[in-house]
């Protein structure tokens, strides 16, 4: 077991070694203790599966528990953000690369990431239909209104003039790294999909603290 | 017609029987439409120009029998047409001056006949018979409020003998009536809902109309009405642009018969008198000096009798220009100057010349009105929904509006953020500037600074019916529905738009306000989305320029939140916070909430951070640039004096001391800014000159910004009060760098802080020395001619003490500096007064400029400012005159010229003010040495009145009184009235006192009055000898000549009385 143990070790360690060259934002131990805290999400899961990684309901799980989000779809794309390779499951790899822009991004690296979270059919364009969809459930209803709607198409009209530079009637990358240049509060216009400060702080105390105290 | 001339005709009030209509535009429009349809009736409709009416219309007319021609036989004073009616009655009839008309017909012919007096023939027709359609049609048909069934009747009737011809002319006649009536309403409608408020156009009518009235003669109304500027610009106002923002259309002058010449200000709100604007006026003659009125006429009739009499009778001449269309098309103009300028026009001016340049010129253009055709601008910002363009398909007209507008964007949001930091510096440099206008005696600097409001009630413009609403207003309604009820990103994205309308301009700033968006703003304070609270504030910091908004959001409890939120983490956060409470903290009421919620401490809290290390990291740049708006914050609050305190409390001086090192200036101007202000606290003055403060001050005095260099010289000026700080200013050489601002003469608030500070450094000798070297005086004298207030009592004032230098009077005189000083003691500022007497007084100790003050009738001047209400103007200018007196050749036969001037001055000595009997004593003690006017005076009551005031303690005045006492005794019997008013028992304990002076004085004054064997006796009952004999042994060679000449004589008394009693 012991041997197990050690040899897991030796492993991670390589593991964060040749992550920490990678991936930026985090130094080596930071890096251990990610991937530590990825084997520890994973572990109890049958061996078959353990080998691929986190399934999107773990995944959203994590997302809900920890980082508050609630918006399923949101929750849905941002765990698409992380699986690159598209298998249905975050790898290692993919859990820190995801994590390092989540947690500690640049303004770029968070505009690439929440664009694509947002281009829902992955096009490379943020088409009308799809803001609509995503801000479908951003108003409260009233009742008295004839169209439910119809707020919400005004609201993707208005997202739209503010964000649409090339006037094509959807947001292309460079409209939407644009704007939120301009005004970097649009960078999650359309779902919270990046942590606030608060939990980012409570997740890395707990991530990143000595892991001999464990 | 009835309807239309019972209730839109304006009918004078005072007379209830026969009423007059009154002389105003509408009426006379209304005549005019009356006019016209009585001279087309009898060509247009002759078969009802024929119908007889049921009474004949009387009226006193002014025709003459003479006027009258073929088809009527004219016999002496009577008239009768030759046209009668069926029972054979002529259908006109004159006889003396009555004329009574019985057909439309000869109502034409009359009116014809009349010629250019038309109008007025039918206005007094009108007069006499206030509802004409009875009189021509039978009482049936009374204009009665309500329902009319008159035309029912009729028809009735018609129906009933449809033979009767005769009934059916009649119809028709009502019928013509009828539609008159409503033309004549309809067209009265237009012109009253233009009238709600005054406009260029309306105010010009009036103009024009009065100036009818003008001229020579017995008849005339008014002597003359003019313009006080004949630059009218294209809005159609006459007055400067930043008077325009006030919503002042001109002003005008305006001679009545009977008045002074009234000085009137017409805005739109009304019109009212102001302080006398002649041509360029001083700023308090823009003040309101009277009522608002609706209109000219209604003030002119208040103000002149003569006015109201004689406006009635006076004729409407026949004008054919067309009034209405005249009045048409200024409407849209006078709603662009109030939506669009009434905010400051200067951050207009940065902020959106482009956008406003487009705005006018959309809104300008006359006809296009702004509810069917919303401005240009929104068209562009393209917020209407595409889905309501069914087919989808965009004109391609719009598509090139936005692409132009695309490009313009980025160019206008890159200035925003720029322009953010100097328009709120500029905002507090405003005020500061305000608040030094406001004082300039030492005194009244430090208080008015504390606690005055700059930004006090305006009042509240709300948007006073539907129909006004511009297009903003709905776009912003919709927003604010859905930051209500939106989720965050619906919020952000209500938030970001929200951000895109222009929100300098006031139209938006009060939409949202008026939406209840204010409430939905500050509420999202409270959440715990940053992102929310990141951009409800930077909404809030925008829109909070605005004194109705700060106000809104004090009310609303914004202040407390946003106190709150300075504990934030998140810097931006924090940053934004401060800098809207900086806006916000503009009022005295927002300044105090500050304080009460714990503002002051966190905000001094933000201040701590390294500032002045020269390579920061991005961490530490960020809370420079949190301190930075903390500072900014504490200078809006600095403005109470309860606030100074608790920032001193709080540790913000040391922190204050520590930021001042820092190189930048974005980050100095707030936080001299703040040390300037409170630099009217005692505590703050030795708190900047033991914290070592002056040095970093003087050094920023020779910065390249202006507004800092201000600032900085602003705070010398309030702390140069104290001695030390003076020296240090010299100590660290920031005196030459002051003088050398002195060439800055375009920027006038920097050169009054300037000349504030060379002022108060010069009280110092060995400042003014220095001075001299850099050649202060010469630039000084310089600044006498053509310059502000707040400017002048400075540099006045710093000559004053220059002056008191013999050295530098010549070189006042030299650089023909006394004349202009002599020139301003006609000024009426009370603070230049006092500081202009001081050196004029200084000047005069030289006999070479008094000779120039002489010339120039200046003592005449001090001593007019006397009767000046003003305490310390009375004081200064007693003393000015004491050295003119002394050197002026003729003293003597100069003050007995100055007609009741000698009763003036003794009258003063009725004061309760210490300083102004000591000067008037000083003063009659010079005015004393001239017999004729001792005599003069003496007659005036010099004596009993100098007596009473011999009870007082003060030891300056003790002085001046003992001089002038000495003095007074010289005449008649002076001396006797004195002891007998019992002066000379309180004058002999004033040897008691401390001071040198005191006593010099009074041992003069007492050896005059030992001269009277009474007084010697009383002297003696209070022991002056043993005093005196003290006295004797003084180095004071006067004072011992006058104690001893005083004692001789009481012994020489005692030795007399010995030998009477024994010899």
């Amino acid at each position: 077991m012991s041997e197990m143990s050690a040899m897991n070790r030796k492993i991670i360690q390589n593991l964060a070694e040749s992550f920490s060259r990678q991936i930026k934002h985090f130094n080596r131990t930071e890096m251990e203790c990610l991937i530590r805290l990825f084997n520890g999400l994973v572990g109890d899961q049958s061996d078959r599966r353990a080998a691929n990684g986190l399934d999107r309901g773990k995944f959203r799980n994590i997302l809900h528990k920890t980082f508050g989000m609630t918006d399923d779809m949101i929750m849905d794309r941002v765990f698409h953000a992380f699986d690159k390779d598209n298998d249905g499951y975050v790898s290692v790899k993919e859990w820190t690369e995801g994590l390092s822009v989540f947690l500690r991004g640049t303004l770029d690296e968070k505009i690439r990431y929440c664009f694509d979270v947002y281009d829902l059919n992955g096009d490379g364009h943020i088409s009308r239909e799809e803001m609509f969809h995503m801000l479908k459930n951003s108003l409260i209803r009233q009742p008295t209104e004839e169209d439910p709607d119809e707020g919400i198409k005004d609201l993707v009209e208005i997202a739209l003039k503010k964000m649409d530079h090339d006037h094509d009637g959807r947001l292309s990358y460079a409209d939407f790294e644009k704007a939120v240049r301009e005004e970097d509060l649009l960078l999650e216009a359309f779902g919270t999909c990046v942590p606030d400060a608060k939990s980012i702080l409570a997740f890395e105390q707990q991530a990143f603290q000595d892991p001999l105290e464990n | 017609m009835g309807v239309a001339l019972s209730r839109a005709a304006q009918w004078t009030t005072a007379s209830s029987g026969a009423g007059k209509l009154e002389v105003t535009p509408l009426n006379e429009s209304l005549l005019k439409e009356i006019l016209r349809f009585v001279e087309e009736f009898s060509s247009k409709y002759p078969q009802e120009a024929g119908l007889v009416f049921k009474e004949a219309l009387k009226w006193e007319t002014t025709l003459q029998p003479s006027d009258f021609k073929n088809e009527y036989d004219t016999s002496g004073v009577t008239v009768k047409s030759q046209e009668t009616g069926s029972d054979g009655q002529p259908l006109l009839q004159l006889s003396s001056s009555t004329i009574s008309v019985h057909s439309f017909s000869q109502l034409s012919n009359i009116v014809q006949l009349a010629k250019s007096k038309k109008l007025k023939e039918v206005r007094t027709c009108l007069e006499a018979n206030r509802d004409p359609i009875v009189k021509i049609l039978g009482p049936s048909f009374a204009t009665v409020e309500g329902e009319d069934t008159s035309m029912l009747r009729l028809l009735q009737k018609v129906t009933e003998d449809n033979e009767s011809k005769e009934t059916e002319v009649k119809m028709k006649l009502l019928l013509l009536l009828q539609q008159l009536d409503t033309l004549l309403l309809s067209n009265s409608l237009k012109q009253i809902t233009q009238e709600v408020r005054l406009s260029p156009a309306t105010v010009k009518n009036d103009v024009e109309l009065l100036k009818r009235f003008c001229g020579e003669g017995e008849k005339r109304v008014l002597k003359s009405v003019e313009y006080t500027s004949d630059y009218e610009f294209s809005n159609g106002c006459r007055t400067p642009p930043w008077r325009q923002v006030h919503g002042e259309i001109c002003y005008l002058i305006i001679e009545t018969c009977d008045t002074d010449p009234l000085y009137i200000t017409c805005s739109t709100a009304g019109v009212f008198l102001n302080g006398g604007i002649k041509l360029e006026g001083d700023d308090q003659a823009y003040e309101r000096k009277s009522d608002v009125y609706k209109d000219l006429v209604t003030l002119l009739k208040i103000q002149s009798p003569h006015f109201t009499e004689n406006i009635g009778k006076q004729d409407f001449t026949v004008n054919e220009e067309p009034l209405l269309t005249q009045k048409m098309e200024h409407v849209e103009s006078v709603d662009v100057e109030e939506q669009g300028q009434t905010q400051r026009s200067y951050e207009l001016e940065e902020k959106n010349v482009l956008e406003k340049g487009r705005q006018q010129r959309v809104q300008n253009k006359p006809g296009s009105s702004k509810r069917s055709e919303p401005s240009l601008k929104w068209k562009n910002l393209g917020l209407e929904s595409p889905y309501d363009d069914a087919g989808g398909k965009k004109s391609t007209k719009q598509g090139a509006n936005k692409f132009v507008e695309m490009q313009d964007r980025p160019v206008r949001s890159g200035s925003k953020k720029r322009a953010n930091f100097s328009l709120s510096s500029l905002a507090g440099r405003l005020s500061s500037q305000k608040t030094k206008s406001a004082g300039g005696g030492t005194e009244d600097f430090s208080e008015s600074s504390s606690e005055s409001e700059e930004d006090e009630e305006q009042p509240d413009r709300r948007p006073e019916s539907n129909t006004d609403l511009p297009s903003e207003y709905w776009q912003i309604q919709k927003l604010v529905k859905y930051l209500k009820g939106g989720n965050q990103p619906a919020t952000v994205i209500a938030l970001c738009s929200m951000r895109d309308f222009n929100l300098a301009q006031e139209t938006c700033q009060l939409a949202i306000r008026d939406v209840g968006g204010l409430e939905v703003l500050i509420n999202l304070l409270d959440t715990e989305e940053v992102k929310c609270k990141i951009g409800s504030l930077k909404i809030l910091k925008d829109i909070s320029r605005n004194s109705q908004i700060r106000r809104a959001i004090a009310d609303l409890g914004g202040l407390q939140t946003m106190v709150k939120i300075l504990d934030s983490q998140d810097k931006e956060l924090k940053c934004l916070a401060a800098e809207t409470i900086a806006n916000v903290a503009k009022f005295r009421r927002g300044r105090r909430t500050v304080r009460q919620y714990g503002g002051i401490k966190r905000l001094v809290e933000l201040l701590d951070c390294v500032a002045d290390s020269p390579a920061l990291t991005e961490e530490q740049e960020r809370d420079v640039e949190v301190a930075r708006c903390g500072a900014l914050a504490l200078w809006s609050c600095s403005k109470s004096t309860r606030n100074k305190e608790a920032i001193r409390r709080a540790g913000g001086i040391p922190l204050l001391a520590r930021l001042l090192k820092s190189p930048h200036e974005n980050m100095l101007i707030p936080v001299v800014g703040t040390l300037q202000e409170c630099a009217s606290e005692g505590s703050y003055r030795i708190a900047i000159q033991t914290e070592g403060m002056i040095e970093d001050l003087v050094k920023n005095l020779s910065c390249d910004n202006q507004e800092l260099q201000m600032h900085c010289a602003s705070a010398i000026f309030k702390c140069a009060e104290d001695k030390t700080t003076r020296d240090l200013v010299r100590h660290f050489g920031g005196l030459k760098p002051l003088v050398t601002l002195l060439k800055e003469t375009e920027n006038k608030q920097l050169l009054a802080a300037t000349t504030g500070a060379i002022w108060k450094c010069s009280i110092s000798m060995e400042n003014v020395a220095k001075f001299q070297e850099h050649k202060a005086l010469e630039m000084l004298v310089a600044l006498l001619t053509h310059q502000p207030e707040e400017v002048l009592v400075n540099v006045v004032g710093a000559l004053g003490e220059c002056a008191q230098k013999p050295a530098n009077r010549a070189v006042v005189r030299k650089w023909g500096g006394v004349e202009p000083l002599v020139g301003l003691l006609t000024g009426t500022n009370r603070a230049l007064l006092v500081n202009v007497t001081r050196a004029v007084g200084a000047c005069a100790t030289e006999p070479e400029n008094m000779v120039i003050i002489d010339q120039l009738d200046g003592v005449r001047l001090l001593w007019s400012l006397l009767k000046n209400p003003n305490p310390d103007v009375q004081a200064s200018a007693a003393w000015a005159i004491c050295p003119c007196i002394e050197n002026a050749k003729d003293a003597g036969e100069m003050v007995r010229s100055f007609v009741g001037g000698l009763e003036l001055i003794v009258n003063l000595l009725k004061s309760t003010d210490g300083e102004v009997l000591a000067s008037v004593c000083a003063a009659i003690a010079k005015i004393a040495k001239d017999e004729e006017n001792l005599a003069v005076i003496t007659d005036h009551g010099v004596v009993p009145m100098l007596a009473k005031l011999t009870n007082t303690t003060d030891d300056r005045l003790r002085r001046h009184l003992a001089e002038a006492i000495a003095r007074c005794c010289m005449w008649g019997s002076n001396k006797v009235s004195f002891g007998e008013a019992g002066a000379v028992a309180p004058l002999v304990r004033y040897l008691k006192s401390q001071d040198a002076a005191v006593h010099r004085a009074t041992a003069q004054a007492l050896f005059q009055l030992s001269k009277d064997p009474d007084n010697c006796i009383t002297m003696h009952e209070h022991g002056v000898v043993k005093l005196l004999l003290a006295m004797m042994g003084s180095t004071d060679e006067v004072l011992q000549e006058a104690a001893a000449g005083c004692v001789a004589n009481i012994r020489r008394l005692a030795m007399a009385n010995e030998k009477a009693r024994y010899g």
